[in-house]
Formats: C-alpha cells, structure tokens, sequence
C-alpha cells in the first residue's frame, strides 16, 4: 500500500497539523512516512499545503506532481491541485469558500461541511480533525487507534485533554462524508 | 538504543549534535533552517550535556566563533542557509587554512543574492570549489533523507577531525523542513579536556602545558616557500579524501541503460523517476553522490563504460554536471536538467528530460 496525499488551504486551517497527526498515524501503524510542508510566508495567513506519503515501501520522493488523494479546502488550492489528482483518485473537499466546484469526471469526488461540522461542535479549530475523519472514511489508511496514538504523540502533553474532543470531531467527519461523484 | 521519532530534517541536526557530544554551537537564524537552532534552544543541552548553544550577533561572528572554539580541540559547530554562508566564506576559508575541525550546516534556498527562502542546490560550486578564496576543500556530505541528516552530523566531524578540516553538510529546504522517521543515535559523552590534551595536543591552543612548547593557530605565513609548503600539505590531505573517504549510493545500477545523477533531495526525486522509467520499459539506474567531495569519479567512470548517457538532475542551472562530464570523459553525452529559484523539480519533468535529452536526442 502507498497513499500519497496533498492536504491544502489557507495558512490557521490546520492543514500542516492534520497532515502532521495523519503522518504519526502512519508510525503508529508502523508504515514509512513523509511529510513535507510548504513553508515560509504561508505560516502568516496565505495559501499552506503539505504533501503526506503513507507506504509500506521505502518512500522514493517526497515531493510529488499526482496525488492519490486531494483534499482542498479553499479555491486557490481546488484552482492548483484538481488537476493533479491521479484518475480514478479521491477529492475531497469543504464546499464552504468554494465557488467553481470540481469538474473533474474521472476521479471520486467527496464532500465535508467541516466548517459547519466544527462550528456546531462549538470549537472552530477542530474544523481540521472533522476533516481527517472524513478522508479516513473514504480512505481507510490508518485504523481510529492509530489516530488516537498519532494524536498522543503529537500534541504536547499539556495539551492531552484536548484528545477527547478531537476525536469526537474525527468521527464527526467520519459519519458526515457525502459523494458527490463515484467513478469505478 | 535506536529511539525512532517523527522528526524535521532541521530539528534532527540539532538532536543529532547533542547526542554526539558536540560541546558548542554558534548560529544566527534564517529560513529554511532556523528549526536547528530553535529546537537547539528548546532542548537546552547545557543542562543536560554541557553543550553552548549562542545566537550570535551575525553570520560572521558565528563562524568566528566557531573558529575560535575549534582551536581549542572542542566539537563546534554552525549552521545557516546560502546568504548566512556567503557571509560566513571569510572565516571558512581562515579556518580551512589554520587547519581546524568544526561542522558548517547549509540548508540552501535558492539564490543569487537574497534570493528565496524555497529549496535549491545553487550552492554546489560555493561549497565544493571553495566558497572563501585561496586553494582550499571542504568535506561536503549532501544527504537525501532525514535519517541521513542524523546520520552525517557524526561522520562530519569524524572526518573534521580525522583531517582537521572544515566539513559541511550541504542541504536544503526540501530534507530541512520535511518529516520523515529517523532512528536516533545513542548518546556519546563529550570529550573531556584530558583526552583533548592526549588526541590534540600537538596543535590545540588550550593553554600551554608544561610538558610542551607553544602551539600556535594561524593561516598567515609571510614566507612565500613556507607557504607553498602549507599549501602542498593541505592538497596532499585532499588527495587522500579523495582516496579514503568518497561515499556514494547506486541504485537499479546493475542493469541499466541510462544513468541518473543527482545528491540530495533531487535523488529522492530521481529514485522515484527510476521507478517511472522502469515501469514504461527503460532501464535506467540512479547513481547518487553522498560525498560532493571528495567526489564520487571512479563509480561515475566506471559507469561512463557501461551506460548510454547520464542526466545530471540538480535544483541549479548545471553545477555538478561539470564533475560528472570530467568524471565520465567524452565517449558518452552527459546532459542536465534542473530548476531554479526555488521551484523543485517533479519526477514526471525528469522522465520527460530524460527521453528528450537523451532517448530521443
């Protein structure tokens, strides 16, 4: 199994710590990994992505022109990474922000409210993990346990009391994917 | 032993030097790298090994101090990215010529001058041909992998003191910011100053002791035969880098028909164009330089007998390319493919520029 990610958004989304829990996720499940982020100006507020590669195998490049999966979450980024997406791939987007929906016809196309999800939640930062969960249920690459670890091991320990809540937001997303367009 | 992390390439670098027993570093931020000394100050070693950690008051003061503390036998070390080691040159060069172990670390973005702050390799010739002036090397190690930025902070100063020579880890963006798992090293207790005075103190400038004369650290010689002299020890001390300690990686080289050239992060790139190419039929193989130099000739000769063509794939507009072409002789094309300005090539561009260069050409 490879699965080769690109998560992209507007820089506070969460879109780095997303990948950065879905990539310990991948340890826990003792699989290779790697994460690269874009860095630099994007950290203060423009446009962030980061490329996540999950495998069996040794990972060869960790930068990458096709993804198996896209998940976009503004429309500068649906603007740059529909079209890279492999066919027969996965998109999934948040269509909040969106204005030119997807018009791939050869790749699966999903949906996720998750800035509605985490606002109803009552905590807007879990907007990512509602997210996460949803790519899990279109993706099933790592198992909820794995999560749960990759969440131990990547926040920090004061912050260890948040874990409760961010996994109710993963199977929020989990429970709330919607497909738009199913290709064989 | 054997702690496996999810780690920076950046951050690894400073793990890796407090867990060799490095005893100081010295450093001024800038991005892509800042994560080192960051994480440097996060970890606070002086508590637990002794080691200094200081931000300087510049890139020149740094390298400076560096200098100063590598006289005295110590483990030190810097760090920047291609504008700060432009400004570092001077002092590299000085410390070249005094003949001093210490490790420089170059996560480099692209340029010339302020440039970008994205992943490049434009510093191959700066760090490989010298960089300062006067007729010096340095150790330059380019690893492609997380693990490998643990891995060479060791055997950096291994060989900058088993030479007494600067070593450099040339690195960029791309292994600097990502993630990847790394097995830590053990911890190595720092050297006390006893075992210094015994290993080094036939040049150290730690205070003189009674039981010897005066050592004396400069790169300034008067005396023009003198300095010839100087000059002739410190080209045979290349020569025999050259012969002992070129480190280099083939891939898929058994069979193949065309080679693929590139260090660092664009062999990653190139690992995964071999993968592409052998899918479509085309037997191609990767031939990764891990030592810049010494550099890697006589695998890539050897080759040069064996392949069609070879495709130098660097983040520059063609620098090792022209080692490669000496290395290679003139029997076979040795084409490049890069990209520049801090724009990371895909393995896709490089399988395209490998049949429009060579397959097709």
């Amino acid at each position: 199994m490879t699965e080769e990610i690109i998560i992209a958004g507007f820089g506070g989304q969460g879109v780095l710590s997303m990948g950065k829990i879905l990539a310990y996720s991948g340890v826990m499940a003792n699989q290779e990994v790697s994460w690269f982020p874009s860095y630099g100006p994007e950290m203060r507020g423009g446009t962030a992505n980061v490329t996540v590669i999950l495998s069996d195998n040794r990972i060869s490049s960790p930068v990458l022109n096709e993804y198996d999966t896209a998940i976009i979450l503004n429309q500068q980024s649906m603007d740059k990474f529909e079209q890279h997406v492999k066919p027969g791939g996965v998109l999934i987007y948040d269509p909040n922000g969106i204005i030119h929906p997807p018009k791939r016809v050869d790749i699966n196309i999903y949906k996720i409210e998750g800035t509605l999800i985490a606002a109803e939640l009552g905590n807007v930062k879990t907007f990512n993990m509602v997210v996460l969960g949803a790519y899990l249920k279109a993706k099933p690459v790592v198992k909820m346990e794995s999560v749960e670890k990759g969440l131990e091991k990547s926040l920090p320990a004061r912050h260890h009391y948040l874990i409760p809540m961010n996994l109710q937001a993963v199977q929020k997303g989990f429970e709330s994917l919607e497909l738009v367009q199913g290709v064989s | 032993m054997g702690e496996l992390r999810l780690m920076k390439g950046n951050e690894v670098i400073a793990e890796a030097a407090i867990r060799c027993g490095c005893d100081g570093y010295f450093g001024y931020p800038i991005t892509p790298q800042s994560e080192i000394m960051e994480t440097l100050m996060d970890r606070e070693p002086w508590n637990e090994t002794g080691m200094v950690v200081l931000q300087a008051e510049s890139e020149i003061a740094s390298i400076h101090m560096v200098h100063g503390a590598a006289g005295s036998g110590k483990k030190v070390m810097t760090s920047s990215s291609s504008p700060g080691i432009s400004l570092m040159a001077e002092g590299i060069s000085y410390i070249a010529g005094a003949e001093l172990p210490c490790l420089i670390v170059n996560v480099q973005r692209g340029g010339p001058g302020l440039g970008t702050i994205q992943p490049s390799q434009a510093d191959y010739f700066q760090s490989t041909k010298g960089g300062g002036h006067g007729d010096y090397r340095l150790i330059v190690l380019a690893p492609s992998s997380v693990q490998e930025m643990n891995d060479f902070v060791e055997t950096g100063f291994k060989l900058a003191f088993k030479y007494r020579n600067p070593a450099m880890i040339l690195t960029d963006g791309v292994i600097g910011q990502m993630m990847e798992k790394v097995v830590l090293a053990d911890y190595i207790p720092r050297v006390t100053d006893e075992e210094i005075d015994r290993r080094h103190g036939s040049w150290v400038t730690n205070g003189r002791k009674p039981n010897r004369g005066r050592n004396i650290i400069t790169s300034l010689e008067m005396d023009s035969l003198k300095m010839e002299h100087n000059n002739i020890r410190l080209q045979d001390k290349y020569a025999k880098m050259e012969e002992e300690d070129v480190l280099f990686e083939e891939v898929q080289c058994e069979d193949a028909e065309y080679l693929l050239v590139a260090f660092g992060s664009s062999a990653r790139i190139c690992q995964k164009a071999v993968d592409q190419c052998r899918e479509k039929g085309i037997k191609v193989g990767l031939l990764r330089p891990i030592t810049l130099f010494p550099f890697p000739k006589k695998p890539i000769a050897a080759l040069a007998k064996r392949v069609k063509g070879m495709l130098v794939v660097e983040m520059n507009a063609g620098q090792m390319v022209e080692d490669v072409q000496l290395a290679a002789g003139c029997n076979i094309p040795v084409k490049h493919f890069g990209r520049m300005g801090g724009i990371i090539p895909s393995p896709a561009e490089v399988v395209e520029a490998l049949e429009q260069k060579l397959i097709g050409g």
